[in-house]
């Protein structure tokens, strides 16, 4: 048996863990001091997004609201320069959409309203309290389940890596910041499922080795286990990378911070599957006895697999 | 022998993947323009003249139409075009007048041997079809404190009546009623009395203040969730009254959380209009009927659907703002009735009222302020809604006073349980409601709908050929399994999506972009555990099945954890985030059904059985 090069992931453990900290370091420094740019769904306000004929002058439309007096006014462009997003503070006015949309058609005639969002500021805040509850349920339940499944310590492991992709995907949001927006959040959970998904992966491969290979050496049984699963870790992520650069490039503004929160965490869920979670692991000193199997057979895989998939023939074969 | 399945394993296959695409079916036939036009009550039935008097107006005003049918309740006029089916509409409202609703909407055309299965287009999000939003916000505060009100008046007339003499009643700033009493046996009295009346409704507290005995009473937490749920699902009901009126094909108003009401029109530009009717109120007014003729002369609601009327006094007794319940009641003898409260106010002007005109009839007045389309008019080569106001008075109730009465009453003589519900549920839109304010708004134009369809579709197509394309490149045969698996996963979702009545939305179609980049990796994980296999020495058909054997506990494992985030999105996610939540569910669920049966198939249908010396893989 030809056994294949084995990477030394771990040897690179303490570099990675200084990078993790210095990326972590960052994004919890930007959250603190300039925090996020919250979008309309969360702060409460008013939006409209107006679409030209031809390219549209941000700083015309500007002026034309500000001199109107409408305070607090904001003009961007969205997606291209014949669309124009702008957000202000304005209390509940049905007919703010229709206002703005004269305003504008006095100034050029080839205006038309898009889209016209308003959101009370109760229910932005009551939204932002529920996406951070909705992300601490998440990782709680999740840390349960692995701990059943596997261990204890996979489920810090697994926790601690998945914590590590929020908070620079998060981190990232405010340093750059991009709009923050409910489909922004729903990227964020989707990161907590992708990256768990990963880890999953690795740690399954981890408890594996751990039981099979004979050498009582974490390092390696962990870095054998990581080269295992490098081509399925470094595939799954460039064909989920594929389809978000598609649904960044073609998918419309809409969507584009949710593409852009999604790559960020695919990439950061690549680099903690392989690095933070089995890191996590080796820190704990997770060792053999650890992963004695509770049960008595030394295959445990197939026992799990229900009998709707399993051909009969193939226990008859195992038997030979 | 090695890599069989048996054969229920492939019928089971087929089966479900027939069912997929007969489900899935529907979304591939693109809807006409219609409208559809129903009573304005439940009363009025659709039939065929009315249908006749439609298409008769359509053609006077030379408006091309196709295919006109009753389903059910309401009858569906298709039209070659947008620009046709606001002209018709118009056209259609104006001839037929206000005992119809005429609604645009968009008629599905599914073949008929797929609806006879039950099958059914997907309905659109209101981000990829146009339309508004609107989130609205129900005073709890208000509301309790104005039922409190009406409590401690209730306590001081019933202490009168009972002798229990008390110094004050005062609703507090804390939501609590305190009482303070002359002396201690009086609270006995008070506290009797309060325990016999007023089961459970109220905690109530010993107090002493200025040197006096007191009670205090707060809500108990069961009559308090009691009251919220009567306030919301009244205003609901009005709420669904009128926007029945705006003339939406598929409204939809439903209750989110404790004290919220979402409603959604798709298709609806006019935000400002839309807001006029939904927050526009309704009124009651009790009345004496006129003796003479110093009145005036209103409408009588009459169920045999004949227009009677009935000449009313100048004077009001109570209004709709001093009615506090409406329900339906059976009494004695089974009868229907409709049991009314009013508040002490309401009850003590009532009382002086009927007491000196028992045997006197009194009507009850319903007043509504109604828009009514008129037509559209021109504006910059845009069709523009005009509607114009009216207010309608009717009088749904008249019934002879039997004796004096004051805070509760029921109304008797009603033919029907049916007449009973109607009267009750026309008193409650009439009464003081909840105070409602709008705390959410979303319009999106029709054009930005289409454009987010167009990009969403065109982000699946993309991405899907990418995935497949280096999947066929890497894995050879076996990534021709799994593109055939990922568009039978595609063909699922849908399917499932469909069957389930569930929403598209533009978040939710990149659930399912993000399930196909996610749902390559079981067979990612399969295929690189078969090339382990492999490359460990094993014979290609052990390869084949220990790689499907052991990737399996791995694939449930990540499943089950993605699933349990999926829940939760679920569970805290309001619309959009919620239509991501479902479609990644969806998908998760059936990936694990192509990816790992479907592909195994495959690949024992084209390696199974055969001596093979190598791989393809």
């Amino acid at each position: 048996m030809s056994e294949p090069k084995i990477y030394d992931f771990m040897g690179a453990r303490r570099i990675a863990a200084a990078i993790s900290i210095v990326l972590l370091v960052i994004s919890i420094g930007s959250l603190a001091v300039q925090g996020l740019n919250f979008g309309l769904d969360f702060t409460g306000g008013a939006q409209i997004e107006v679409g030209y004929e031809d390219p549209a002058d941000v700083s015309d439309i500007r002026q034309t609201l500000t001199e109107a007096g409408y305070r607090d006014v904001v003009v961007q462009y969205f997606g291209n320069n014949t669309d124009v997003l702008i957000r202000m503070q304005e209390d509940n006015n049905p007919r703010l959409g229709d206002e703005v949309l004269a305003l504008l058609s006095e100034e050029r005639s080839d205006v038309t309203l898009r889209r016209n969002e308003f959101v009370g500021p109760q229910v932005g805040e009551e939204l932002r309290e529920k996406g951070g509850i909705g992300m601490l349920v998440a990782l709680g339940l999740v840390m349960v389940y692995i701990a059943v499944r596997f261990q204890f310590k996979f489920a810090v492991g697994a926790v601690a890596a998945l914590a590590h992709d929020v908070v620079i995907v998060i981190g990232f949001f405010s340093v750059t910041q991009m709009a923050f927006d409910l489909t922004v959040l729903a990227a964020v959970l989707a990161v907590i499922g992708y990256s768990l998904n990963d880890t999953i992966v690795v740690s399954d491969r981890i408890r594996e080795s751990f039981r099979t290979i004979r050498r009582d050496d974490p390092v390696y049984l962990v870095n054998v286990s990581l080269t295992q699963t490098l081509a399925r870790t470094l595939i799954t992520s460039l064909t989920t990378l594929l389809v978000l650069i598609a649904l960044g490039v073609f998918g419309g503004e809409l969507i584009r911070g949710f593409s852009v929160a999604l790559t960020v965490g695919v990439l950061i869920g690549t680099y903690s599957s392989i690095y933070v979670a089995a890191n996590v692991l080796l820190a704990m000193k997770l060792s053999k006895e650890d992963l004695m199997p509770p049960e008595k057979k030394d295959d445990v895989d197939t026992e799990e697999i229900p009998a709707w998939l399993t051909d009969p023939e193939e226990e008859e074969n195992e038997k030979k | 022998m090695l890599n069989k399945y048996p054969l229920w394993k492939y019928a089971l296959i087929v089966v479900v993947m027939l069912f997929g695409v007969i489900y899935s079916l529907p979304n591939l036939f693109p809807a006409d323009s219609a409208i559809q036009i129903r009573g304005a009550n439940a009363g009025l039935e659709m039939n065929q003249t009315t249908l006749n008097r439609a298409t008769d107006l359509l053609e006077a005003e030379n408006i091309d139409y196709f295919g006109a049918e009753i389903i059910g309740q309401s009858a569906l006029i298709r039209l070659p075009s947008n620009e046709a089916q606001l002209r018709a509409k118009a056209a259609v409202q104006r001839g037929l007048g206000t005992d119809y609703i005429v609604a645009l909407n968009l008629a599905p055309t599914t073949p008929d041997w797929l609806s006879s299965l039950g099958a059914q287009p997907m309905s659109l999000g209101l981000d990829l079809s146009g339309g508004v939003h609107f989130l609205l916000e129900v005073d709890m505060e208000r509301f309790i404190e104005s039922r409190l009100d009406s409590y401690s008046s209730n306590f001081k007339r019933n202490f009168r009546e009972e002798n229990i003499r008390y110094r004050s009643i005062d609703v507090m700033d804390d939501n609590s009623i305190q009482m303070l009493l002359a002396d201690e046996d009086t609270r006995d009295a008070a506290e009797t009395w309060l325990r016999r009346n007023l089961q459970g409704e109220f905690l109530t507290e010993d107090v002493e203040q200025r040197g006096l005995p007191g009670l205090k009473l707060t809500l108990s937490e069961q009559r308090r969730a009691e009251l919220q749920d009567y306030a919301i699902s009244q205003n609901q009901t009005t709420l669904n009254n009128r926007v029945n009126e705006l003339g939406v094909a598929e409204p939809l108003v439903q209750r989110q959380g404790a004290n919220r009401i979402v409603v959604e029109l798709p298709g609806v530009q006019d935000t400002a209009q839309a807001k006029n009717i939904l927050g526009k109120a309704a009124n009651l007014e009790f009345r004496l009927e006129a003796r003479g003729n110093e009145g005036e002369v209103f409408p009588l609601r009459n169920r045999q659907g004949g227009r009677g009327t009935a000449m009313l006094e100048d004077d009001i007794i109570v209004t709709g703002d001093n009615v506090t319940d409406a329900r339906v009641s059976y009494d004695e003898n089974g009868l229907p009735q409709v049991a009314v409260s009013l508040d002490g106010e309401g009850g003590s002007r009532m009382g002086q009222v009927t007491r000196r005109s028992i045997g006197r009839p009194m009507g009850v007045l319903f007043i509504e302020q109604k828009s009514l389309l008129q037509g559209y008019e021109d504006v910059n080569g845009e069709p523009v809604p005009i509607y114009d106001t009216v207010e309608e008075k009717e009088i749904i109730s008249l019934a002879t006073i039997r004796g004096a009465f004051s805070n509760n009453f029921v109304i008797t003589g009603l033919d029907s349980a049916q007449e009973a519900s109607d009267l009750a549920l026309l008193l409650r839109a009439g009464a003081l409601a909840a105070p409602m304010q709008f705390v959410e708004e979303r319009t999106i134009g029709p054009s930005l709908g289409a454009e987010n369809i167009r990009l969403g579709v065109n982000s699946v197509i993309i991405g899907f050929a990418l995935v497949i394309l280096f999947m066929v490149a890497w894995y050879k045969v076996f990534g021709v399994f799994a593109s055939v698996a990922l568009t039978a996963n595609l063909v699922l979702i849908v399917a499932v999506m469909s069957m389930l009545s569930a929403t598209l939305t533009l978040p939710g179609i990149a659930g399912i972009v993000l399930t196909v980049g996610m749902a390559v990796d079981a067979n990612v994980l399969i295929y690189s555990r078969i090339r382990e296999e492999l490359a460990e020495g094993r014979p290609p058909q052990a390869a084949i099945d220990a790689g499907y054997g052991r990737a399996f506990v791995t694939i449930m494992d990540a499943n089950i954890t993605t699933l349990i985030v999926a829940v939760i999105l679920f569970a805290i996610g309001t619309g959009p985030v919620k239509g991501f939540a479902v479609t990644l569910s969806v998908g998760i669920l059936t990936s694990m059904f192509t990816a790992i049966m479907l592909t195994r198939a495959l690949a024992n249908l084209t390696f199974g059985g055969k001596q093979l010396k190598k791989l393809p893989i």
